[in-house]
């Protein structure tokens, strides 16, 4: 059997399609306890910004059905800490890496893309712009077609050579097929869809909002539906675009799902925290159900469920 | 990280009903010889297809090493949500995916101390573990447990044993003492001349001892009960203030640079707000 796994995004190729979510497996380390991290088609590090950040007060969680609401507040140790530390223990270790990058201002995603830009053993870099930008009150990069542009043609400036950038949207706009038509315009080389859903629980006992930030990022599979159909209609306007999917993927069904809506490459998020070993699940569970429907390869099963003859 | 973490399949060898609590006796082969006092377990609750995708973290009571991977370990649990009480409804013979052991431990003094072990709720689980080790190594061991009510309080007849003195405080009087684990700790610290409290519950009590073993210029190592979701160090959910060597504050991952931790260094009552000064606040 003769399977071909391997997927692309942009000029980047990858063994196999399965990669961890943005701010699911810390930088590796972790994870690394509990299976060989080379098995990762990639490893997605937390998004990474200029300057240290404590992240938000605790409670920063809360489960919800088939899911959980985080506020975490992207916290981390900034972009020259991650360097000299996070990057050469996965370079190290041959982990195959994608880092993530997020800004509050425009010039803020074209100073991270400088100091990527040079740095040896990064695949690709994912730009996570469901962050507040300060220079617009507080409004998300990633919900505004104008600023989402924006933020990706700085990292395109600034980030020379070839590494690829694969932009982060968030399902929290009126038409995500619109501000994936801008980032891709703007230089974005594909697209990771779908950042966390906007969402709040409110304690009933204490009666105030159980976060302490209030809102939160909704994960998991009850928002894997929203994946799947924004996914399938930024395919459909876009057939020749890369997805990065992901949206509560937990076992090989769910990641056939996404890949025959029309990604060609899935991140594992929520399911990490579940169980530590759940990228490999899904790796081991998508390649079997791929091979037993009958594909020769990953890439005959991406967008499967647009073609029209069907029966 | 505790570098004997691993994630195994562990079959449920007996549950019993004790007061308010359950407790429950788990396979676990190895894990049993890697885990110590403070220590704790993750375990996937709801079977397959559960609706709650987070594990659930409890401490490890007592860990029993045997050869031949017959090694288990106990466990007390409240089944107080929706996970603890799908857990405590398992019946012998279920398989359990647990993820252990998990955290840091309580520290053992290498010279003899008298040491004062005290416990909220099912926060005295740990420290059963906790004093036949110290008792081992010839230290005097004074405990006080408390609880809101006598059902709450969790003080099993061979953990008594293990215990120089067995004080007990209830909210409502139904046992011991009438009033709080923090009403009686001066009097017990001076007279038995403590050199160091280990404490476990919920943080407001945490809070409290650290204020009397601060007073009291006696070492306080607490085991801390933050929610988590992952139990291994990738959510970042579980953080907590605490002052490193050069008492600079940092949000640090109670699930792998806690849940022991000098209670000393913890910023304490920062619920819903990041202590000033904190590092990238």
């Amino acid at each position: 059997m003769n399977f071909d796994f391997s997927t692309q995004l942009g000029s980047a190729n990858f063994a196999n399609p399965i990669f961890t979510a943005s701010g699911c497996a810390s930088s590796g380390k972790e994870l690394s306890q509990f299976f060989d991290l080379r098995e990762l088609g990639a490893l997605v590090t937390k998004s990474i910004m200029i300057k240290a950040r404590s992240g938000r007060a605790t409670p920063r969680m809360a489960e919800t059905a088939s899911g959980m609401l985080n506020s975490i507040g992207l916290q981390g140790p900034g972009i020259d800490l991650f360097l000299e530390n996070d990057i050469p223990w996965l370079q190290e270790q041959g982990v195959p890496t994608v880092v993530s990058i997020a800004g509050e201002s425009v010039e803020d995603y074209a100073v991270l893309a400088r100091k990527l830009r040079n740095v040896s053993g990064i695949k690709a870099l994912e730009v996570n712009i469901s962050c507040p930008n300060v220079e617009n009150r507080g409004m998300v990069f990633a919900c505004n077609p104008v600023t989402a542009r924006a933020a990706i043609e700085a990292v395109r400036r600034n980030i020379g050579g070839e590494l690829p950038i694969i932009a982060k949207l968030s399902p929290d706009v009126t038409d995500i097929v619109e501000i994936a038509r801008e980032v891709v315009a703007a230089g974005a080389d594909a697209l990771a869809l779908i950042n966390t859903v906007l969402g709040m629980v409110i304690d009933t006992k204490t009666m105030r909002p159980k976060l302490a930030g209030k809102t939160g990022g909704l994960s998991g599979p009850a928002i894997r539906p929203i994946a799947v159909r924004a996914i399938y209609q930024v395919h459909a306007a876009m057939p020749n675009v890369k997805i990065l999917g992901m949206g509560g993927v937990s076992n090989g069904h769910d990641a056939l799902e996404l890949v025959l809506a029309g990604a060609s490459a899935i991140s594992i998020g929520t399911a990490n925290f579940g169980n530590p070993r759940a990228t490999i699940l899904v790796k081991e569970g998508l390649e079997r159900l791929l091979i037993s429907r009958g594909f020769n390869s990953l890439q005959e099963a991406v967008g499967y469920a647009h073609r029209l003859d069907l029966p | 990280m505790n570098k004997f973490a691993a994630q195994i399949e562990s079959e449920l060898l007996s549950n019993k009903k004790v007061g308010a609590y359950h407790h429950l006796v788990l396979s676990v082969g190895d894990i049993a010889a890697h885990a110590r006092p403070g220590n704790f377990v993750a375990i996937a609750v709801g079977g397959e297809g559960s609706s709650m995708v987070l594990r659930r973290a409890f401490a490890i009571y007592r860990a029993s090493d045997r050869e031949n991977g017959l090694g288990y370990i106990e466990l007390v649990v409240a089944p107080h949500g929706k996970g603890s009480t799908w857990l405590t409804a398992q019946q012998p013979g279920a398989l359990i995916d647990l993820v252990g052991p998990l955290g840091t431990a309580f520290g053992i003094p290498t010279q003899p101390v008298r040491a004062l072990l005290v416990g909220g709720g099912y926060g005295s689980a740990p420290l059963f573990g906790l004093s036949e080790v110290l008792k081992s190594r010839g230290n005097r061991i004074d405990m006080v447990l408390g609880a809101s009510t006598a059902m709450k309080i969790y003080a099993p007849l061979e953990g008594k044993r293990s215990v120089n003195s067995l004080t007990i405080t209830t909210d409502d009087g139904s046992a011991g003492i009438a009033g709080k684990v923090s009403d009686v700790l001066r009097e017990i610290i001076d007279e038995n001349q403590i050199d160091i409290v280990y404490s476990c519950g919920p943080m407001g009590m945490l809070q409290v001892i650290t204020e009397i073993t601060q007073e009291k210029e006696v070492m306080h190592q607490c085991a801390i009960e933050e929610s988590m979701a992952c139990g291994i160090g990738i959510c970042m959910t579980c953080v907590l203030p605490i002052k490193d060597d050069s008492g600079l504050i940092r949000m640090v991952r109670s699930c792998i640079e806690g849940p022991v931790v000098d209670g000393e260094r913890v910023v304490w009552d920062s619920n819903r707000k990041i202590p000033e000064g904190t590092w990238g606040a």
